[in-house]
């Protein structure tokens, strides 16, 4: 085992710029909003033994309210009351007010731009993604460690980094010629940029655990190469496949940072539904910006909530299978 | 599956060719832009008032929200993983929300919460900055970094188990002695590794705090602003690909970190 | 062993990085010089000023010149600048300033009402204006369009880029210049409005949210004209940049306001900085820098620089701002503000 087919067996490394993080296998992963579509089994230096998890006892006495008073207390003054008095703002002017902010047509306009260019982005990193993972793992090349963690840069980029980086390549004064700057194309690229790691990172673990005999014995029955991918391969991976795809699609709707100076902020064009939120802001429209906040959460909540539903129904059958 | 040479050529082609285009190109480009006028010009861009002030500024960020998220993450952690008790999915829930919000929708929640018009307001009103002030920057990196380090040592206080703390405890140490002694040493990889995370993402926040900077040069300014600020307000093409330039090499720095330690949870 | 020294190397570095940072800092982003070392280390005390998005070429020569007198002796600057209705808010929202200069009177009557501005802050010779420019249009080198007056504007298929007029104190001046020559100052209005409607309708299709942000809009290649100030256009020429100004024979006087706070906990220093910008000496340096100058005099020396335009309407012909303001502009009342919202949402 070299540590770099470790490093693809562990899965998706947590980004740094906002998205969902999956299950690393070998976690029994609580409860939550998680997606449960990568789920390779634990041979990631666990073992079956070490999974005797004993949580009799938890914390003692007086320790444990007290301690779950002060978590609870800080995730709510952190992360909840924003996200609550959010939620208040939009509704101000009541269910109404609220409908109409998010039908305004400037704001559903960037809200069908993010959510078209995002399925884009998320169709294309399903392919190429998993053509890369398939690279990584069942290729040999010179400089296959380091292509494998240059992978993880988008991770730990800034967003603004890598907008301005991909302005330089294709905006007005591009070397190239390649103007794409306010169209968008360029808030495809941009956005492919941002989320290149996540279908990555999600197959790579599946692939390696993925059983080749199975394959194998296909093509001793003459199954052709296509056949055995699309009715063996390609049915082992689509859980993997469809997590990372659905987290790359979670993370491009809510992207700010890469578009903001490729994109061009042309409403119903190239604006984006966090730039139509910025831009309520700045003209003083706050109940706008925390409706169609509020919309935006709404769409990933969902996304996220499918792929929790598909990729347990999955398991399921899975065990079923079994 | 045997693949055919042919293809399996093809497959690597595109492959290395997709990896290529997207990321190794615009970067050599803006390495080139940033360093072809000399390293000079580099470092002189870099080292203006304003841009130390930057630096400053983002690095005592990263100084007030690593410590924070260290302590109460594996607090977190520890009573999501040890504990029992109702709720605990939805506390689980909440730590995976930062995940799910857009950058600028965290900015404008926080300043509906502690803007002028907000809910604390009335600490606005007294005259204690939060929006606008150093204080809201760090509350929303704080949120946007929140889960790291609690996904990180999750799995790993799952794995290890608590046998030993309860052998610690029977032969009578205290809870702080163990934990400080037993539980610990054993999350301490994961641990490192969601300190490095946070770091790499509280350098790189700037969806939220450009919603709650008051975008002061030299005072309120972090490094990602100071990039956005020079392309936009100074029109200053040159100093914002210097900049960028330097954070793309902190998250470099970073980025070996991850590879690195990344080794080191899987030799445990 | 490898790894060690190897993650050794790079918290090293990351140390490094933090050591040299903590040595310096200040508000300069002009790289190294001396000026800007002696102004950071001396400071006795700090001005706060807000600005709207393009004055900053001004400040940047008036700031060191007030330095070296005896009022500015060792006085810090810290200047952030953006688009002019959202600096108001800001400050009335709370952030600290001492000193502002704002696009547009009503965004200085924002913190009048307040009550962080004194009423009286315009009672001086100038109104206190201490500089304004024109309405022009900026067009790509050569002219290949052809522009040369309002109507121009209106050919079939050309994009106009001009701010957001909700955000930008800009927004409002490019606006009300062609509404003042096709309303023939305010008496048709009705035809003034129907220019504004068509040009907003169907030529401007991107809202930058400041004059700045326009430019920058402008010179990434949308559009194919900018309406801005005359000091703003004269700004990027000297850049560089492939453009090239009209200003047409009528077009509208740009006044832009400044006032000191009146809670600023440097109140003598700021009065003496505004004062210092209506002497000869800050005025000629305005006008080096692109502003049209207030002082009669100096005015005159650089007449052959800001060429008169045939009509100049003003705001006072149109009935001064505050009727401007709630009969054009205001949300969702104002004749333009509902143009614009209808056009855009």
């Amino acid at each position: 085992m070299t540590s770099d087919t470790d490093q693809q067996r562990r899965g998706p490394h947590p980004e740094t710029d906002a998205a969902p993080l999956p299950p690393r296998p070998g976690a029994t992963a609580p409860d939550g909003i998680r997606p449960r579509g990568d789920d390779a089994p634990h041979g990631a230096g666990s073992g079956g033994a070490a999974r005797r998890t004993r949580h009799g006892k938890g914390l003692r006495g007086l320790r444990r309210p007290l301690g779950i008073g002060i978590v609870t207390l800080w995730l709510s003054v952190i992360v909840l009351l924003p996200l609550a008095a959010l939620t208040v703002a939009a509704f101000d002017e009541g269910l109404a007010g609220f409908w109409e902010a998010v039908t305004a047509p400037a704001a559903l306009a960037s809200l069908w731009v993010t959510v078209l260019v995002s399925a884009v982005v998320a169709l294309i990193n399903a392919v190429l993604g998993t053509l890369v993972a398939w690279v990584l793992v069942r290729d040999e090349f010179r400089g296959k460690r380091f292509v494998n963690a240059v992978i993880d840069l988008p991770f730990a980029l800034p967003t603004i980094v890598a907008s301005i980086v991909l302005l330089s390549l294709y905006g007005p004064n591009s070397p190239i010629g390649v103007e794409l700057n306010a169209t968008r194309w360029g808030l495809v690229v941009a956005l492919l940029f941002v989320t290149l790691p996540f279908v990555i990172r999600s197959v790579q673990p599946v692939l390696i655990e993925a059983d080749r005999e199975v394959e194998e014995a296909a093509a001793s029955l003459g199954a052709t190469t296509w056949t055995t991918f699309r009715r063996i391969v390609l049915p082992t991976l689509a859980p993997a496949i469809l997590s990372g795809t659905g987290l790359a699609f979670a993370r491009a709707i809510g992207e700010y940072g890469s578009v903001v100076l490729i994109g061009g902020n042309i409403p119903r064009e190239t604006q984006v539904a966090s730039q139509y939120i910025q831009q309520q802001i700045e003209i003083d429209r706050p109940l706008n910006a925390a409706a169609v906040s509020v919309a935006l959460l709404a769409i990933a909540f969902v996304t996220l909530l499918l792929l929790r539903v598909v990729s347990s129904r999955s398991q399921r059958r899975e065990e079923r299978d079994a | 599956m045997r693949v055919s040479r042919g293809t399996r050529l093809s497959l690597r082609v595109v492959a290395l060719g997709y990896l290529f285009v997207l990321l190794a190109v615009p970067i050599g480009v803006i390495l080139w832009r940033t360093f072809e006028p000399g390293l000079s010009e580099f470092i002189a861009s870099i080292s203006t008032p304003a841009a130390k002030s930057a630096l400053n500024l983002s690095l005592l960020i990263v100084a007030i929200t690593v410590p924070v998220n260290v302590v109460f993450g594996v607090a977190t952690a520890l009573t999501l993983v040890r504990g029992r008790f109702r709720g605990r999915g939805l506390l689980q829930a909440v730590v995976d929300l930062p995940f799910a919000v857009s950058p600028i929708v965290v900015g404008v929640s926080l300043i509906m919460l502690w803007g002028a018009g907000g809910w604390f307001g009335a600490l606005d009103r007294a005259g204690f900055q939060v929006i606008f002030g150093i204080p809201g920057m760090v509350l929303a990196t704080i949120f946007v970094t929140l889960p790291f380090v609690v996904r990180e040592v999750e799995p790993v206080l799952h794995e290890i188990g608590q046998e030993q703390e309860q052998a610690a405890s029977t032969l009578g140490a205290n809870g702080w002695q163990t934990f400080w002694r037993i539980t610990l040493p054993a999350i301490r990889w994961g641990l490192t590794y969601g300190v490095v995370l946070t770091v790499a993402r509280a350098l790189g926040e700037f969806g939220a705090v450009i919603m709650v900077s008051s975008g002061f040069p030299g005072v309120s300014q972090t490094l990602t602003l100071l990039v956005h600020s020079r392309y936009i307000d100074d029109h200053n093409t040159y100093g914002a690909y210097a900049a960028a330039t330097l954070l793309m090499g902190i998250a470099l720095v970073v980025l070996l970190l991850m590879t690195l330690l990344d080794r080191k949870r899987s030799d445990r | 062993m490898r790894r060690p020294s190897i993650a050794l190397a790079a918290i090293a570095v990351t140390a490094t990085l933090g050591l040299t940072a903590c040595a310096g800092g200040g508000a300069s982003d002009t790289a190294a010089g001396p000026g800007t070392a002696a102004a950071d280390g001396a400071a006795t005390s700090t001005i706060n000023l807000y600005a709207y998005a393009v004055p900053k070429v001004g400040f940047d020569v008036v700031i060191p010149a007030f330095q070296k007198t005896k009022a500015g002796q060792g006085v810090q600057f810290q200047q952030s600048y953006g688009a002019s209705g959202d600096q108001s808010r800001k400050v009335a929202a709370g952030a600290e300033a001492d000193f502002v200069n704002f696009s547009v009177e009503p965004d200085i009557t924002r913190l009048v009402d307040a009550g962080l501005v004194d009423p009286n802050w315009n009672a001086n010779e100038h109104k206190g204006i201490p500089f304004g420019s024109v309405v022009t249009i900026v067009v790509r080198k050569g002219n290949p369009k052809g522009i040369k007056d309002w109507d121009d504007l209106l050919k079939p298929g050309l994009e106009v880029v001009t701010p957001n007029p909700f955000s930008s104190g800009s927004a409002k001046w490019n606006l009300l210049a062609p509404y003042a020559a096709k309303s023939n100052g305010g008496v048709d209005k009705a035809a003034g409005l129907a220019y504004v409607s068509a040009l907003v309708k169907d030529h401007v299709k991107v809202q930058p949210k400041s004059g700045r942000e326009a430019t920058e809009t402008f010179l990434q290649g949308s559009g194919d004209v900018l309406l801005s100030y005359e000091n703003e256009a004269l700004f990027i020429e000297k850049n560089g940049d492939p453009v090239e100004h009209v200003t047409p024979p009528t077009t509208f006087k740009i006044e832009n306001p400044a006032a000191v706070l009146k809670g600023s906990k440097n109140l003598a220093t700021a009065t003496a900085f505004n004062d210092y910008l209506y002497t000869p000496e800050a005025q000629k340096l305005l006008a080096e820098a692109g502003f049209r100058p207030v002082d009669a005099s100096v005015a005159q020396e650089y007449a052959s620089k800001f060429p008169a335009p045939t009509k100049l309407w003003t705001i006072a012909d149109l009935g001064g701002w505050k009727t401007v303001d709630s009969t054009l502009f205001k949300k969702d009342v104002g004749d333009i503000a509902k143009i614009y919202d209808q056009a855009t949402q």
